[in-house]
């Protein structure tokens, strides 16, 4: 169908704070394990310590008598699920949980122990006995590991454009470094919790995801119930960052659990099982080799990635994305390798692929520049596209140069003298840096639902989810603009399964989906003009997602960064952080700033702080809290400062990109290169941790500076 | 978290009868640590004995020039006492770069110096822990030791002690005051803390049930010029990866008095008296500042994972000595309670 041109009465734009804030404030907002289902049981977690073995026996008859339990669910005694049911990437064995004695991973979930409280539960859970068989495990990953295989091609092939061998011997100068990064963790503030129960034949969750509409369909499959039988709804979420987007451990047990104990169970995981049971960015490995001429432009780029996965469910750490996209070169080519390891499976967190991929592309543009002795900033404006580099296709709004110009202009990046370790404060080594990138973008199909009230309000139901983002704000102001009336006449539902097909909270795409459905819906409500109310007209975008022609479609960024680096203790503070955005029309711009400051600062926290380790014996976390977790407290984060440049998407009918997850991405690079010119020398593996920056043996009264 | 009973005396005597002969009754100052290890089941008490309220808080001038602060005394109160400013500028700046405000709000002067180290495996019951579960073994001399001990660990463990506070109160000779049953005892901070040798079970040498009274600190002139800094993977809201509490009084361009004290490299904070012997009269200079940390970091044995504590901490105590001496000219403010990030 025809698209439908875009109203706009005014809502669209302008800056209005969140409509549940006051709510979330005074405590009134009810999250998923505030909410009193009555009758409730609670189920905690029991998880295996060892990473790889089986569950030789477990002694659930002695505990079954302990005060207030309900009972024990293990793989003797739980439903059967569906092998066939996984997530975005296919089958996923971290879903089935309690199926069988096998023990893929440390932390895996080996029974659940339910009672009358929370605290009962728990008390019998830590007197469980359980068994163990333990198996040789490996959780070392490295790039060269016997077991690496290419990974699966589910973002697109790897690229192969040109010769890249002969462009690099052609090169006046060469970069080859390998970058590392950590595994990481979405480290959302609300522990995931679920509440189950059935109903009249249908299966209720009150649980706290990324996409109700989603985990429903995937819940439907792994429990073989039709989809119609099962509802999920998830109203308020404390923050996600990828943790939320997949099905989730907690409501997997609380699911089976309410279906053998027939009442209503909630299972909550404590700080450490959200460590250890919910997916985390897998660690990578990446290789940059980039040839360059003595002006600036680019012959070659060969970026290749590996990263730790696990062989029970497949998934991509799409790494080498900013390289098919960002600079144009003669010769590309990408390689993307997965180590299968006894780990559990890896999944989507903050900027998946783009975060450590954009560290390694873009420190190793620093370091061309480094070695042509440029601007980094015009190295990269020396290599803009005029259409995709790899695919060939053509950019739907590409402003990138526009944020690099806005950035250095509001820098004053002109005064830099771009050698290394020249300022000094007293001991501080004192440098600056940046990064560009970009994020792919664009809507997925989404269905809306609009009633024209008697009232002359309007009733807008979409399975959108507001994870804290500010979504229900932003979906308010599009709906009362597509329906040309004033905000406080709209009524948003969302963050149910029952109002329908509707993309998740995830890929920076979920207002882009979402707002289209609403507009169509809102179109058609026009165009019927109904005589008599309530009338109901819902849409589907499906249709008119797969007519949309194909394109590069990506939201630009370009971050510039000071730090002070004191070379005595290899402390780092960022003092400035500034990002530049292409990221389409702004709907809110309160709110997406919010999101842009907030992308930058766990950009600061990947760069500085975030390192989730492993005991190298046993395999385990051996960070799984925030004590040991460390992201970016108060006194690391500097005034950030988020501009946005004009932008929008022509095919999109509100010009919207997608804003969450391009403020993280570009920022551990900026930082990295910044250190790199305070100190003169080149940190390639995150994070920067102060063993890694300190100098030995100098101290202020010492320090040479070149 | 195991059921227990909870008892409020208002009289030390009361406490010490209901924590007398046993070992399933602890005391319950702020809680910070104490209730986290309780809900860990780290430890299983069967009695709390509230010490809040029994007269033991406040901060009073003793006769010799120094202080005596009582054993409840919260965290906050200590750092942001005029007089704890005035004389012991690096007691404050310490405890006000441990945790956070409303963490040093609840907890006390006892609690902090008997927290329990912050190695992960001693926090995890389903570990093993030479120090939770003695015999067990110690996983992080294998396993993760990034922010372990340097020096005097033994291969039964290898944990650090956590406190801040501690530290500076090691740096001037603080004594602790305590009572039993049998009567009052005193016990200099330099002793309070055991090594772990093969009983790193054992922390402290208090005798069984002994409750903690006060701390009291001796006066010293050169207390009054001293520092505490802190180096830890975040500007604030994390324990210290190597911390150095140093004071210095330099005369016609020599030491006169030094003391230093180190935090995050030992089972107990490190009092560098090696450094100090080197120091002695000594021109004031950064060769000698660093001489000086060498000699003590000399008994060094790193882990295979913590080499840079030696090298960070021979930076701080140098770095720490050279501000010391700055401000002797006027250069730096001697009595900056600031906490010291940067
Ligand atoms: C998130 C977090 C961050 C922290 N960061 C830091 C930091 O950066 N630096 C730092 O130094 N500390 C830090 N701490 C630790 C904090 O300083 C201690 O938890 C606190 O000082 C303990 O004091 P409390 O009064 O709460 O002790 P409690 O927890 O009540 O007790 C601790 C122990 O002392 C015993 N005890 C208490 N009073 C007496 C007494 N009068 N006589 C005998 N025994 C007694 C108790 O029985 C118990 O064994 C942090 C803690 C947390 C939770
Ligand atoms: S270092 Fe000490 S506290 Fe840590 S695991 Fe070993 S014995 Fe336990």
């Amino acid at each position: 169908m025809k698209i439908p041109a875009p109203q706009h009465s005014g809502a669209v734009g302008v800056a209005r704070p969140r409509l549940e804030a006051p709510d979330k404030v005074a405590g009134k907002a009810r999250y998923a394990a505030d909410a009193a289902v009555p009758g409730s049981a609670f189920g905690y977690v029991v998880t295996a310590p060892v990473a790889r073995g089986r569950v030789r026996h477990i002694d659930s008859e002695a505990v079954r008598g302990m005060p207030g339990v309900v009972g024990v669910l293990d793989h003797r005694n739980a439903p059967r699920l569906n092998p066939e049911a996984g997530n975005f990437f296919g089958p996923d064995g971290s879903l089935r949980l309690l199926q069988d004695d096998a023990i893929p991973y440390a932390g895996r979930p080996v029974a659940l122990v339910v009672a009358e409280t929370f605290e009962q539960a728990r008390t019998a859970a830590a007197a469980l006995r359980i068994d163990y068989a333990t198996a040789t495990h490996d959780t070392g990953f490295a790039a060269d590991h016997p077991s690496a295989r290419p990974a699966s091609t589910a973002f697109g092939p790897d690229a192969e454009i040109g010769d890249v061998e002969a462009e690099l011997a052609a090169s006046a100068v060469i970069v080859d470094e390998r970058y590392r990064t950590p595994e990481q963790h979405g480290a959302a503030m609300e522990p995931h919790s679920a509440t189950a129960w059935w109903e009249d034949g249908r299966l209720q969750v009150l649980d706290c995801n990324q996409g109700p509409f989603t985990m429903a369909m995937t819940l439907a499959v792994l429990l073989r119930l039709d989809p119609a039988q099962v509802r999920i709804r998830a109203e308020h979420v404390g923050g996600g960052f990828g943790s939320k987007s997949m099905l989730g451990p907690h409501l997997v047990l609380a699911a089976m659990a309410t279906t053998v104990l027939d009442r209503p169970v909630r299972v909550t995981l404590t700080r450490a099982q959200v460590f250890q049971t919910v997916a985390m960015r897998p660690a990578t490995e990446q290789r940059l080799r980039i040839g360059a001429d003595t002006d600036g432009r680019l012959r070659a780029l060969h970026h290749e990635a590996a990263f730790a996965g696990s062989p029970i469910a497949e998934y991509v750490e799409n790494c080498p994305e900013p390289s098919k996209v960002l600079y144009a070169a003669p010769a590309i080519r990408t390689r993307l390798t997965t180590v299968p390891l006894d780990i559990l499976p890896p999944y989507s967190v903050r900027g998946p692929g783009l975060t450590p991929g954009s560290f390694a592309l873009e420190s190793a543009m620093d370091e061309v520049a480094e070695r042509l002795g440029m601007d980094p900033v015009d190295v990269r404006l020396r290599n803009e596209p005029a259409a995709g580099p790899v695919t060939g296709l053509p950019f739907r709004g590409r402003n990138l140069a526009a944020c690099l110009h806005e950035g250095a202009r509001r820098f004053a990046w002109h005064t830099r003298d771009h050698r290394p370790r020249r300022r000094r404060e007293g001991g501080l080594l004192i440098g600056t840096g940046m990064a560009a990138t970009c994020f792919s973008t664009g809507a997925l199909p989404s269905s809306a639902t609009i009633t024209a009230e008697t009232d002359g309000t309007y009733t807008v139901a979409i399975g959108a989810s507001d994870i804290g983002t500010g979504a229900r704000t932003a979906l308010t102001a599009i709906a009362a603009d597509a329906l040309d009336v004033g905000p406080e006449r709209i009524r948003l539902r969302i963050a149910d399964s029952d109002l329908g097909l509707a993309w998740a909270a995830g890929g920076s795409r979920g207002t882009t989906s979402w707002a289209w459905a609403i507009t169509m819906a809102a179109a058609e409500l026009r165009a019927a003009a109904p005589a008599t109310r309530p009338f109901t007209v819902s849409a589907d975008t499906s249709e008119a997602f797969a007519a949309l022609p194909y394109a590069e479609r990506h939201a630009y960024s370009a971050v510039f960064t000071q730090v002070a680096v004191d070379p005595a203790t290899g402390e780092i503070r960022v003092r400035r952080l500034l990002g530049v955005f292409a990221v389409g029309r702004i709907v809110n711009p309160l709110l997406a700033r919010s999101q842009a400051v907030g992308g930058l600062i766990t950009g600061l926290s990947t760069a500085l702080h975030e390192d989730g380790t492993r005991d190298r014996v046993t395999g385990r976390n051996a960070n799984p809290d925030f004590a040991g977790y460390h992201i970016a407290a108060h006194a690391d984060v500097p005034g950030i400062e988020a501009h946005f440049v004009p932008d929008h998407d022509p095919d999109d009918p509100s010009g919207i990109k997608g804003i969450g997850e391009i403020g993280t991405v570009g920022t551990a690079a900026a930082i990295a290169n910044a250190v790199w010119h305070a100190t003169g020398t080149r940190q390639r593996t995150l994070p920067l941790r102060l063993d890694r920056v300190l100098e030995p043996g100098r101290t202020e009264g010492d320090l040479p500076v070149r | 978290m195991k059921e227990f009973a909870y008892l409020r005396p208002t009289r030390i005597h009361d406490a010490l009868t209901a924590a007398a002969g046993r070992d399933d009754v602890r005391y319950l100052a702020g809680g910070t640590n104490l209730v986290d290890l309780m809900k860990d089941e780290v430890y299983r008490p069967a009695v709390l004995v509230d010490v809040r309220h029994l007269p033991l808080d406040g901060v009073r001038d003793a006769p010799d020039g120094g202080l005596v602060i009582g054993a409840t005394t919260t965290n906050s109160d200590v750092a942001a006492h005029p007089h704890v400013r005035l004389r012991y500028p690096a007691l404050s700046q310490a405890i006000l770069a441990g945790a956070s405000g409303q963490l040093r709000n609840m907890a006390t002067v006892a609690g902090n110096l008997l927290q329990r180290t912050r190695c992960g495996y001693f926090a995890d019951p389903s570990q093993p822990c030479n120090k939770r579960a003695p015999g067990s073994g110690c996983p992080a001399i294998a396993g993760e030791h990034h922010n372990h001990a340097i020096l005097d660990w033994s291969e039964h463990c290898a944990a650090t002690h956590a406190s801040d506070m501690a530290v500076a109160l090691a740096a001037f000779d603080a004594v602790v005051h305590y009572e039993t049953l049998d009567g009052p005892g005193i016990v200099t901070l330099a002793d309070l803390y055991l090594p772990p040798g093969t009983t790193p079970d054992r922390e402290t040498t208090l005798p069984a049930g002994a409750l903690i009274t006060a701390v009291a600190l001796p006066g010293a002139a050169a207390s009054r010029r001293s520092r505490y800094r802190k180096v830890r993977e975040r500007a604030s809201y994390a324990f210290a990866t190597v911390s150095a509490a140093a004071s210095l009084d330099v005369r016609d361009g020599r030491v006169h008095d030094v003391r230093i004290a180190l935090g995050g490299v030992a089972a107990r904070p490190w009092r560098a008296r090696h450094a100090e012997a080197v120091l002695a009269q000594q021109a004031a200079t950064t060769e000698h500042f660093r001489a000086a940390a060498r000699a003590e970091l000399e008994a060094a044995r790193p882990l295979r994972g913590n080499a840079y504590k030696v090298a960070l901490a021979e930076n701080l105590i140098t770095a720490v000595l050279d501000d010391l001496a700055a401000s002797h000219d006027g250069s730096a403010a001697p009595y900056d309670t600031q906490e010291g990030s940067r």
